[in-house]
């Protein structure tokens, strides 16, 4: 076997692991090398043409592509190392990696610390269990995407989509754009899954109608999809089947939620959250193996690019630390999700001997308008601040200073609406 | 008189912008939390303008499609009359970054310029 050693080894040269590696680099750490299925960088951007990225990262509307590339040049500049078309098969028991590649085989690296950066991918028809006969012409939002944006492949004439999630709304525009026919889009919950934007620029533009609290009871259709039966839901989210009508149709997509990609982190025995389905971490995106790190999708899954930017550098910064033996051993403080709070990443706080500042990422239960959002350590509130309305599709955040004086006591992350 | 509820999408907050004016003018905006705001919805109230991104068909590269995008926003009614223009064309590798590739798309003004960079040839 092929044996390679490095400082930092990442998994995954989407937005996450270029991000990560490039810290890296700049935080000292001199053999940076990323571990990469595909045969470009970029990651699940290549494929997203669309404007909307960058606005908080750069301050300017970039498309996916150009994001990405402005990390691609960064990433050349300093020299990261990029093993292209090789698949990561696990984490090795000495602390480094073990994957293949159709053109070197077999290949041991050996690192310091492992950046986890594998994304996520998209929950099926057979995640939601929809009753119907099983023909083509079903596609998750994101493998339409794929099919229309890099390979050249129309899915259909008339589509209904399920799921108000940001990649099944763009695609409604995309597919408009094409000359298809969307007949709706279908939401189950009361609420809009992706951002307000979105709905604007995709949806209300092209006339194409939003249904929520409905959802698709059945799929019809032999060899090819002729149709959907589409229901209105109840408070307990149960068809109501006296509602049932038939819409006809060749092509449904499901925009229906993502799935954090963690069968190398389960593999290697790290503690994952059943909340994100991610591994748990601490402020330094370090898991619970210390020299593994994890950022991005396969952490939680990020409405935005910018944020996983953000977080995926703290992520190669520590890992770098870790590997120069320069990230401590700390006490362990848990953050918790308080009253409205769905689930707050990073997990845990590792107390430094000097003051140290933490950003906590978290998700509301439900949406609301004018919001208190409060950090607390019993009863004690270490931060707050209000927001003008929140919903469980955009990701809040809250600044916190951890000084080092706090002991094994728990901070909970709350919020309540202010009337 | 013509009133409109715009919302705004200049950041995920997604004010509720009111606007009230005719063909002399925006008379009064309400709503909005801040001067972007004020500026997205008297552009949405005057004439909607979006930034048009899809592909190109490029027949000597490893990839069929290059995204691309319009180098400022267009007007919306003419998104339409952009796609029936892009839709025809093909394009030849190399193509750098921000490269022009359709100058004055659908008579804009605005040019239609490559979102990346492609090589000539090589296999998926």
């Amino acid at each position: 076997m092929r044996e390679l050693t490095c400082d930092v080894a990442v998994i995954g040269a989407g937005p996450a692991g270029m991000a990560a590696a490039i810290a890296a680099r700049e935080q000292g750490a001199e053999h940076v090398l990323i571990v990469e299925r595909d045969i470009a960088t970029g990651g699940i951007l290549q494929q997203c043409i669309h404007p909307g990225f960058g606005l908080s990262y750069f301050n300017e509307e970039l498309t996916g592509p150009e994001y990405a590339d402005r990390f691609a040049a960064r990433v050349q500049e300093l020299g990261v190392e990029i093993l292209f078309d090789s698949m990561v098969l696990r984490l090795s028991e000495s602390g480094g990696l073990i994957c293949s590649s159709p053109n070197s085989g077999m290949t041991h690296i050996k690192a310091g610390a492992v950046v986890l950066a594998m994304g996520c991918r998209e929950r099926t028809r057979f995640n939601l269990r929809i009753p119907g006969t099983r023909p083509a012409g079903v596609y998750t939002a994101g493998s339409a995407q794929r099919l229309i944006n890099r390979q050249n492949e129309m899915v259909g004439k008339r589509v209904v989509i399920l799921g108000s999630g940001d990649i099944g709304m763009i695609m409604a525009r995309r597919l408009t754009l094409e000359g298809a026919k969307v007949e709706a889009v279908v939401e189950i919950m009361s609420y809009l899954a992706g951002l307000t934007r979105n709905k604007v620029q995709c949806l209300d533009d092209f006339n194409i109608p939003l249904l929520l609290e409905h959802t698709v009871t059945r799929i019809v259709g032999e060899r090819r999809v002729e149709g959907v039966w589409i229901a209105a839901v109840d408070e307990k989210r149960n068809p109501i089947l006296s509602t049932e009508k038939f819409v006809a149709c060749d092509t449904l997509l499901l925009s229906v939620g993502l799935l954090p990609e963690n069968e190398l982190t389960k593999a290697a025995g790290i503690k994952i959250s059943p909340i994100t389905n991610g591994p748990e971490v601490n402020q330094y995106m370090q898991t619970s193996s210390p020299h593994i790190f994890a950022c991005g999708n396969v952490l939680h899954v990020n409405d935005l690019v910018d944020n996983v930017s953000v977080e995926s550098q703290t992520a190669g910064k520590a890992a770098a630390q870790y590997a120069a033996g320069e990230l401590s051993a700390a006490n362990i403080i848990d953050c918790t999700a308080g009253t409205g709070v769905r689930y707050v990443c990073p997990q845990h706080i590792a107390v430094q001997s000097s003051d140290t500042s933490v950003r906590l990422y978290f998700r509301v239960r439900s949406p609301g308008g004018k919001t208190r959002i409060w950090a607390q350590r019993g009863d004690e509130v270490l931060k707050e601040k209000v927001v003008s309305r929140v919903s469980p599709g955009e990701m809040e955040h809250l600044d916190l200073n951890i000084p080092s004086t706090f002991d094994k006591s728990i901070i909970s992350v709350q919020v309540e609406e202010v009337v | 008189m013509r009133e409109q509820e715009i919302i705004c999408t200049v950041c995920p907050q997604g004010c509720r912008i009111h606007i009230i004016g005719d063909e002399t003018g925006v008379h009064t905006v309400t709503g909005n939390t801040c001067v972007r705001g004020d500026i997205y919805a008297r552009s949405e109230f005057v004439r909607p303008v979006r930034t048009l991104t899809t592909t190109v068909y490029v027949e000597n590269a490893a990839e069929p499609l290059l995204p691309v995008r319009t180098a400022k926003p267009v007007p919306k009614d003419k998104l339409e009359d952009c796609m029936a223009i892009i839709r025809k064309a093909v394009f030849r590798a190399p193509i750098t970054a921000h490269q022009v590739l359709i100058a004055n798309i659908a008579g804009t003004g605005v040019d239609l310029i490559a979102s990346t960079e492609r090589m000539e040839g090589g296999s998926v």
